[in-house]
């Protein structure tokens, strides 16, 4: 029995690895091929201002964060927050919209494909989405002259991964939400304090303990151990552990997503 | 080809929502070929007995064949040979007209080469061939009913879903539409329709049911159900206390039904009727005959249903 519930909560996942997805994420890049630059743009806007104002401003007041200055400290998370930013922002808002608004998946929901599909179309859709915006600022900062070899094209594949993540849970909340106004709730209470906690802007370990332990569990914390290491040259620690924890958040936040729908959807 | 297998069947279809029973032991088959229409007041349980058809709604109890598929379990292949026209419409806003279609297809696993070949006559079809690259935001609603068929037939099915096709047009949009729909069903393909037009229902539908409250209260075909149900006659009496005079004359009719100041007089010979008319100067009154309008609310009754 138990064997058997575990298989039903996880048997989303094999959707991954069937084609049907593919239409679906084929008509979101259409729809975005037509706004690409002026989306990409406002995508890396953002964490470019953020980047130069403060590795700037705040730079040239510290001598060193970490072994680095802060500029090479800072471009790493600045990369992967922007793709958190853009996976959330797809799987909320978007998501929600030909959800619940423009009932795109209604359309969908009567051919052949299923609900599995549909999700698994929209988690590769947000997750891609935010991997073009996390790779515009790399280019940026390898443009820039903020990265040392000899890792750094690890780095394209590990963009994907909180991509993944942040999908996955924005899809658990697209399910939930009545309206656009509870996504409010998602940013103010799990996307900003994560931002601030999870070695972004200033190393996690001068925080207090408590807080410390609640950053480690953090997909974003993963994220930019993972990353930061691989733009400053060097191999990240426990690669497996990190890789490992944002693939289970994906895999676990999906499921629960795509069960939430179904009682959403399916009724 | 016609078969002798119905296309769609449905035994003991049981349904409800939060303890309350929306489809109550609701069975019925559709023989391949025919325009079947499904009628009945808002929350019948029209829709709901379409989303279960199509595997969108599991059943609480009861089995379903669509297409000779057994559905919810087979419902993805079931769908491969059906086409659906929702209630509302939910074309992609941010698309063309060419491009939702394209976009449709591939849901279907069709390429590319393929959808662009079927295109053109669709457009033909929809009389939407110079809006091929408009945006949908610039269609008429009517122009949208039109795509969406279109959009529906991108897979050539054999059944057709349409729920309430024609709700919101205009008479022209809607006649041009009841004409395509003839003309599908002339080729060979089982429409099922839900509406609540009763007019929409008498010119379309070969046989259907009327559901009230989430169970059958009739089926045939529209002549039978109002040969059968209604004296072939009605006169309606309206005017100043047309609902008094009615009910001083109820023995001129066979059966009189009052609804606010409008009097319905069923009757199999009208001469009494009229003559008794004749000489009354503040009453208006209006022959014709009978309609599947009068089976519907004889059997449904005539208080409103939100």
């Amino acid at each position: 029995m138990r064997v058997q519930a575990f298989y039903k909560f996880f048997s989303p996942i094999l959707c991954w690895f069937s084609p049907g997805w593919i239409p679906v994420w084929q008509r979101n890049f259409l729809v975005w091929r037509k706004l690409a630059l002026p989306s990409l743009l406002g995508n890396l806007a953002d964490p470019l201002i953020y980047m130069l104002g403060l590795g700037y401003g705040l730079g040239s007041l510290l001598s060193q964060v970490a072994g680095v200055s802060y500029m090479h400290y800072l471009v790493a998370g600045m990369a992967v927050a922007s793709t958190m930013n853009a996976a959330t922002f797809e799987a909320l808002y978007s998501a929600f919209s030909r959800m619940h608004t423009q009932k795109t998946w209604d359309a969908i929901l009567v051919t052949p494909l299923s609900l599995d599909h549909v999700l698994t179309g929209e988690l590769f859709w947000a997750a891609s989405k935010s991997f073009f915006s996390g790779f515009a600022i790399l280019l940026v900062i390898m443009a820039l002259g903020l990265v040392a070899p000899p890792f750094v094209l690890w780095v394209i594949p590990v963009l994907f991964l909180p991509g993944l993540a942040f999908s996955a849970l924005g899809l658990i909340i697209c399910a939930l939400a009545p309206s656009y106004d509870f996504f409010m709730y998602y940013f103010t209470l799990f996307i900003t304090p994560m931002l601030l906690i999870s070695g972004v802007f200033f190393p996690a370990e001068q925080l207090p303990q408590a807080v410390y332990s609640v950053a480690s569990f953090l997909p974003l914390s993963h994220a930019v151990l993972l990353a930061r290491p691989l733009l400053l040259g060097e191999y990240p620690k426990d690669a497996a552990l990190h890789v490992a924890t944002l693939l289970g958040i994906a895999f676990v936040a999906f499921s629960i997503a795509v069960a939430l729908t179904r009682r959403r959807l399916l009724k | 080809m016609a078969t002798l297998t119905p296309v769609l069947d449905i035994a003991c279809l049981r349904k409800s929502y939060g303890g309350r029973s929306i489809v109550s032991g609701v069975g019925f088959s559709v023989p391949a070929g025919v325009c079947f229409g499904i009628l009945g007041p808002n929350g019948a349980g029209k829709t709901t007995i379409l989303r279960c058809c199509l595997g969108l709604a599991s059943p609480d109890e009861g089995k379903i064949l669509l297409g000779g598929y057994p559905v919810p379990e087979n419902a993805c292949a079931a769908r491969r040979r059906v086409g659906v026209v929702p209630q509302f419409d939910n074309l992609d806003p941010d698309f063309t007209v060419g491009e939702n279609l394209l976009i449709y297809g591939r849901y279907f696993g069709l390429e590319n080469a393929e959808i662009q070949q079927r295109i053109p006559k669709l457009l033909d079809f929809a009389s939407l061939t110079d809006k091929k690259k408009e945006r949908v935001q610039t269609l008429s609603g009517g122009m949208k009913r039109r795509l969406t068929l279109a959009r529906a037939l991108i897979n050539d099915p054999d059944i057709l879903f349409l729920d309430e096709p024609t709700t919101g047009l205009d008479p022209q949009a809607r006649h041009l539409i009841w004409d395509r729909l003839k003309q599908l069903v002339a080729h060979g393909k089982t429409l099922i329709l839900t509406t609540h037009f009763m007019e929409e229902a008498e010119r379309l539908c070969e046989r259907l049911i009327v559901l009230d409250h989430g169970s059958v209260v009739a089926e045939g075909n529209p002549r039978g159900l109002i040969a059968s149900h209604i004296e072939p006659d009605v006169i309606e009496v309206f005017g100043d206390n047309a609902a008094r005079w009615a009910e001083n004359h109820r023995d001129l009719c066979d059966r009189l039904e009052i609804s606010g100041e409008t009097a319905f007089f069923y009757c199999r010979d009208t001469a009494a009727l009229r003559k008794a008319l004749d000489g009354e100067t503040g009453l208006h009154f209006l022959r014709r005959a009978a309609n599947l309008e009068d089976v519907f609310i004889k059997l449904t009754g005539r208080e409103l249903r939100d």
